[in-house]
């Protein structure tokens, strides 16, 4: 299957660059990896490395010639291949000036999907904003103002080997990019930098859980697009169906005590215990742990779960970015302290915005049930009752349980009625037995 | 400046003697010796006309020097602090005759006349307050820190009594090196006060250093006077506590103070021993030209200008047939015509240049 | 070349120094005939007279002045602060006559003094025996500041300060007088002053120590080579004029700097070392320079207080561990 090679961007800072030496003649057999031309970027002349095994069948930029990023350069298939409709696509190529040109390392297999990591979530329409010292070395910044932290040598050392800082994790303090993670991105450059390793929340990935998850984008399909239509006419912007279900919370409750006795000073609380499991459930129900996105829908690698708070000036939900991988303590240390800052009104707008899945619970003020309006993109949002002592039957017995009310507010284009459904009842299912959370 | 010469004019006749000093206090023992300008000749040269008139003409260039000071103060020309010497002119002047040229000054920041008697041409001394770089100090001083090598002019310190133990330590340098070089040390009796004076009294005279101290008590430091500020107001009598020699001087007759120092080297010369002169002077001006004066009546002033020490010169160099009105006509017009070519001089000296700010921090710098 | 205790390197020096120009003397509280407070003036009573090596009064100010005016004069004056804690009470002389004279005069007077003493901690002498002020005194233009660490240093470069045309603070340590080490004989060796030494090459991180804490950064090197980092051990020697050069290329190499000294960590010469790398050598760094200081309390008198109050091993190890990322 023949492929386009495209500008590549080979340094932070680069956004086009001049064809300065051709290493391989049209004809010339090219593997994977193989040095194909050198590039001259606005820092230093680089070696652009041939993405896939073939032949490269057309060269499509002369030695001297300036491309843009992401412009066709060259074209690689088998000797044998039809390319002419390739050939056609890139001609008329114009320089494309999308988000869809992300820093990618040379010698990156082409993914079939955009992966972005996290950093340019934001970055929909316009390349990471990014500020220029004197000498070449750059911070990048997201469009929602969050900084890369990067220790100055490990920056130079990234610029100089054409890392892209997005592509980059922090192993220092605050997810400080620090010199070491460079040398082991360089020496990994082989691996593929789109799909994160995320082991733990100690150590090196740490950080991670402090970022917006990493997600992936599926295009809509007729189908989903077709539902879209009908139900923004008829139900306006967001289509909300919602599931309600009772849940025995008698073993969480037990859980949340036992944890306090054994340190006084965590204080868990039961909306600490339901944002683990709401968290847990959406990560064995992926398709209710996404958003919807126009054109796509975006599903999420983690659970950033936005927790509702009261505030004097309303309703702000604060995020537990990756509450997947976050401990109990972990959440209950977050959540209090990410609480005490919303009403003090010190939160920044990173830290509510862009939440995979919200909670709300009116629990503390005796409310049984109640339906929540859904944050959009969210794909929906759980609205948490009071919990109380109830007469239920138990084996068709009359017992006293701990119970609680959930209600979940779907967004019709990207929950159906069943997912959302099985996704409530694994919700219910942990959290009625919390053992599930290790299994 | 001393002299040995034949032609001597015979003792002056007509000075006040000490006893006369208004606010005298006179204090005993500890070998205080009182020196009076009506002394028995033996005991100390007369002077002959040529060193007369020569004294008269400084004292009264350092009059017409710091009133020039004053008008160029107040046009802004001099910036910062400006201590006038109007009035202790004699202090100074006959001090500073009765040593070589190769002896050494230190005095505090109130030094203009000092400096000029020591000999440190005026134009070098206006410019220097101007801040120019012709100014002996290169502009890097200004008027509390006047500096000359070549005659042996070792500043001009700003801070009261830090020029103590500097002279001290000049004269060790003197008796180590074993010339029969002295050091006269001028400061303020509010001076008297810091430790500095009292530790290098005590050096002094432990190690027997050729140093002469010189009170200038001008009852007032800056805003407060003698009496407020000090226990024991007999300056000279401090030396008591040293068992360094001492002399109470009338600093407005300047032969007495000349004869009082010329004792003190004879001393220092001869026997390696300090001595401390107590001079009481007055200032006629405030402490700086900052200094509004509100701690004194215009009364007390009038008073001192009574015994104006160039009135009192003028008058016993009239009565010795020394000088008359037409010489004194004469001086007047050449010091009027020296200290405007000092203005002169330093209006046209050019500022230092930017790269003096870094100059001389060091004497062996060490390059990066 | 022979073996020598630090207190016998700066009694050579001084004694060669003494010989070899007429015009530099030494005075100070107990240096004559008590034959030094800490001995270090041993035997240069008797070598050279009471003309050359005068015993002070207790009277800091007065004696401090006087050698600056005998500098003026054309003097070399050595005076010794008993300790430098003393020195306090000269300061007027030391900051306000010897740094400025030069300036002030337009270049007329240079002042070739040396003041020298112990400076620094001592064993259990409390609070106002006990101060490192070399920080005060290299803040003043006018003044060099010099502090070794072995005794082949101290001897070399009390040679070059007591030869030094400039005032020069020199900082020896109490502590380190009966420190051994080999001291070339040689009666013309000197060490210049404003130049850095590097006691101990490495790759992986800087340690800049000064004085006491030369021998301690040493040590944590040995134990931080045990667990893999490579530890680059710089003595300033000189503190004013500071050699920043060496240090920044030791920075360039290693991308990491921890500053060690017992000094009190506010405004002390760890804080402009630690500028003026972020000034030189920012785009080299991997980590904020960090620095080990001493305890920013008056010093205590409890013998476990006193060794909490100062930095030992332990600390210099565990900052360059911060610095690389390590646990």
């Amino acid at each position: 299957m023949a492929t386009q090679v495209v500008m590549p961007k080979l340094s932070p800072t680069m956004e086009e660059g001049q064809l300065s030496r051709w290493l391989k003649k049209e004809g010339d057999k090219v593997s994977m990896g193989e040095p194909l031309a050198e590039i001259d970027t606005d820092k230093a002349t680089m070696e652009m490395q041939a993405l896939s095994n073939g032949v490269l069948r057309k060269i499509l930029i002369n030695e001297g010639e300036s491309a843009p990023l992401g412009q066709p350069i060259a074209i690689i298939g088998e000797a044998d291949e039809d390319i002419s409709e390739l050939l056609k696509h890139a001609q008329a190529a114009k320089p494309e000036k999308s988000a869809a040109a992300p820093a990618r390392l040379p010698s990156d297999t082409a993914p079939a999907v955009e992966v972005h990591t996290s950093k340019d979530q934001r970055e929909q329409t316009k390349s990471p904003i990014s500020t220029v010292s004197e000498d070449g070395r750059k911070t990048e910044e997201t469009a929602a103002g969050g900084r890369v932290l990067i220790s100055p040598i490990a920056a130079r050392m990234a610029a100089d080997a054409g890392i892209s800082l997005s592509a980059l994790r922090g192993s220092g303090p605050s997810g400080r990019i620090v010199k070491r993670d460079v040398e082991e991105a360089i020496g990994s450059k082989a691996k593929p930098a789109a799909l994160r390793a995320v082991t733990s929340t100690r150590g090196a990935a740490r950080q991670a859980v402090y970022e917006p998850s990493a997600y992936r984008d599926e295009p809509l399909s007729e189908m989903r697009r077709t539902i879209a239509r009908r139900l923004v006419t008829s139900l306006g912007p967001v289509p909300h169906f919602f599931l309600t279900t009772e849940i025995d919370m008698e073993r969480a409750a037990d859980l949340r005590r036992s944890l306090n006795e054994i340190d006084p000073e965590l204080k868990v609380s039961i909306n600490d215990v339901i944002i683990k499991v709401v968290a847990a459930a959406l990560i064995q129900h992926p398709q209710v742990n996404a958003s919807f996105r126009d054109k796509t829908l975006r599903y999420y690698e983690h659970a950033d779960i936005g927790v509702a708070v009261a505030t004097e000036n309303g309703l702000i939900t604060p995020i537990i970015r990756s509450a997947d991988l976050k401990s109990l303590s972990d959440i209950a240390i977050e959540a209090r302290e990410l609480a005490t800052r919303a009403r003090a009104r010190k939160l920044k707008p990173e830290e509510y915005t862009g939440a995979t899945f919200s909670v709300s619970n009116l629990g503390m003020f005796g409310i049984d049930e109640f339906t929540a309006v859904i944050n959009p993109p969210e794909g929906a949002i759980l609205a948490i009752g009071a919990m109380a002592p109830k007469p239920v039957a138990r084996d068709n017995q009359l017992v006293i349980r701990q119970t609680m009310r959930v209600t979940m507010s779907c967004d019709h284009r990207v929950v159906d009625g069943a997912v959302g459904a099985q996704f409530l009842q694994t919700f219910k299912k942990i959290l009625e037995n919390p053992l599930y959370l290790f299994v | 400046m001393d002299n040995q010469s034949t032609e001597s004019t015979g003792k002056p006749r007509g000075t006040t003697s000490a006893a006369a000093i208004i606010d005298a206090d006179m204090p005993n023992g500890c070998g205080t010796r009182v020196a009076d300008s009506n002394m028995a000749a033996s005991e100390h040269p007369t002077e002959n006309k040529e060193t007369l008139l020569d004294i008269f003409r400084r004292m009264l260039l350092i009059r017409r020097f710091e009133e020039k000071c004053a008008e160029s103060y107040a046009l802004g020309k001099i910036g910062g602090f400006c201590h006038l010497y109007i009035g202790q002119e004699a202090v100074g002047v006959g001090a500073i005759s009765a040593i070589r040229a190769d002896d050494y000054v230190l005095t505090s920041y109130r030094e203009h006349g000092q400096a000029i008697a020591k000999g440190i041409s005026p134009e070098a001394v206006m410019a220097e307050l101007y801040g120019k770089a012709d100014g002996c100090s290169r502009g890097k001083g200004g008027s509390m820190h006047l500096f000359s090598k070549e005659v042996n002019f070792l500043g001009g310190h700003a801070i009261v009594g830090g020029q103590i133990p500097l002279a001290t330590g000049v004269a060790f340098a003197s008796k180590y090196q074993q010339t029969d070089q002295v050091t006269l040390c001028f400061f303020g009796e509010a001076a008297v006060n810091q430790g500095a004076f009292h530790e290098s009294l005590n050096l002094a005279q432990l190690w027997k250093l050729p140093c002469i101290y010189i009170c200038e008590n001008n009852k007032y430091g800056m805003g407060t006077s003698l009496e407020r500020a000090m226990s024991v107001q007999n300056i000279a009598q401090k030396a008591c506590a040293y068992e360094i020699a001492s002399e109470f001087v009338d600093g407005m007759d300047v032969l007495a103070m000349r004869h009082a120092t010329q004792r003190a080297v004879e001393r220092a010369r001869k026997e390696n021993l300090p001595t401390l002169i107590e001079a009481r002077t007055y200032r006629y001006m405030g402490h700086s030209m900052s200094d509004p004066g509100n701690y004194r009546t215009r009364a007390e002033i009038e008073k001192y200008q009574e015994r104006d020490p160039i009135k009192l010169f003028t008058a016993t160099l009239k009565e010795n047939d020394v000088i008359d009105d037409k010489q004194i006509a004469e001086f007047e017009a050449q010091i009027k015509a020296q200290v405007e070519s000092a203005v002169r001089f330093a209006d046209e000296s050019p500022e230092p240049d930017s790269r003096e700010l870094y100059t001389n921090v060091y004497a062996a710098p060490i390059k990066d | 070349m022979a073996v020598m205790t630090m207190r016998d390197a700066l009694n050579r020096a001084l004694r060669e120094e003494l010989a070899r120009d007429e015009n530099v003397f030494l005075m100070g509280e107990e240096v004559a005939e008590y034959q030094g407070a800490y001995k270090v003036t041993r035997g240069l009573l008797d070598e050279f007279g009471p003309k050359r090596v005068i015993d002070t009064p207790i009277t800091e100010l007065g004696f401090a002045g006087l050698g600056v005016g005998a500098a003026m004069a054309g003097l070399r004056p050595i005076v010794e602060f008993m300790t430098f804690n003393f020195s306090i009470l000269a300061t007027d002389q030391i900051i306000n006559s010897a740094a400025k004279m030069l300036y002030m005069s337009g270049g007329q007077f240079k002042i070739p003094i040396v003041f020298r003493g112990p400076g620094g901690s001592a064993y259990q002498v409390s609070s106002q025996h006990s101060q490192a002020l070399e920080s005060w005194y290299a803040y003043f233009p006018g003044l060099k500041v010099v502090m070794p660490s072995t005794p082949a240093d101290a001897k070399g470069l009390l040679k070059s300060s007591i030869r030094d045309d400039d005032p020069v603070i020199f900082i020896e340590q109490e502590r380190m007088y009966g420190m051994k080490g080999e001291v070339p004989e040689d009666a013309d060796f000197t060490i210049p002053l404003g130049v850095a030494d590097i006691k101990r090459e490495g790759a992986d991180a800087t340690i800049v120590a000064r004085s006491l804490m030369v021998p301690l950064a040493l040590q944590a090197a040995d134990e931080l080579e045990k667990q893999g980092v490579s530890c680059e051990v710089i003595d300033p020697r000189t503190i004013r004029p500071l050699d920043i050069n060496t240090i920044v290329e030791s920075v360039k190499k290693t991308n990491r700097v921890v500053v060690a000294e017992e000094s009190h960590p506010f405004a002390g010469v760890g804080a402009e070392i630690s500028t003026e790398i972020t000034e030189r050598a920012f785009d080299y760094l991997d980590a904020p320079v960090k620095r080990v200081s001493g305890a920013d309390v008056p010093m205590p008198y409890a013998k476990n207080l006193e060794k909490l109050a100062l930095p030992g091993v332990e600390q210099i190890v565990a900052a360059v561990r911060e610095v690389s990322y390590l646990n």
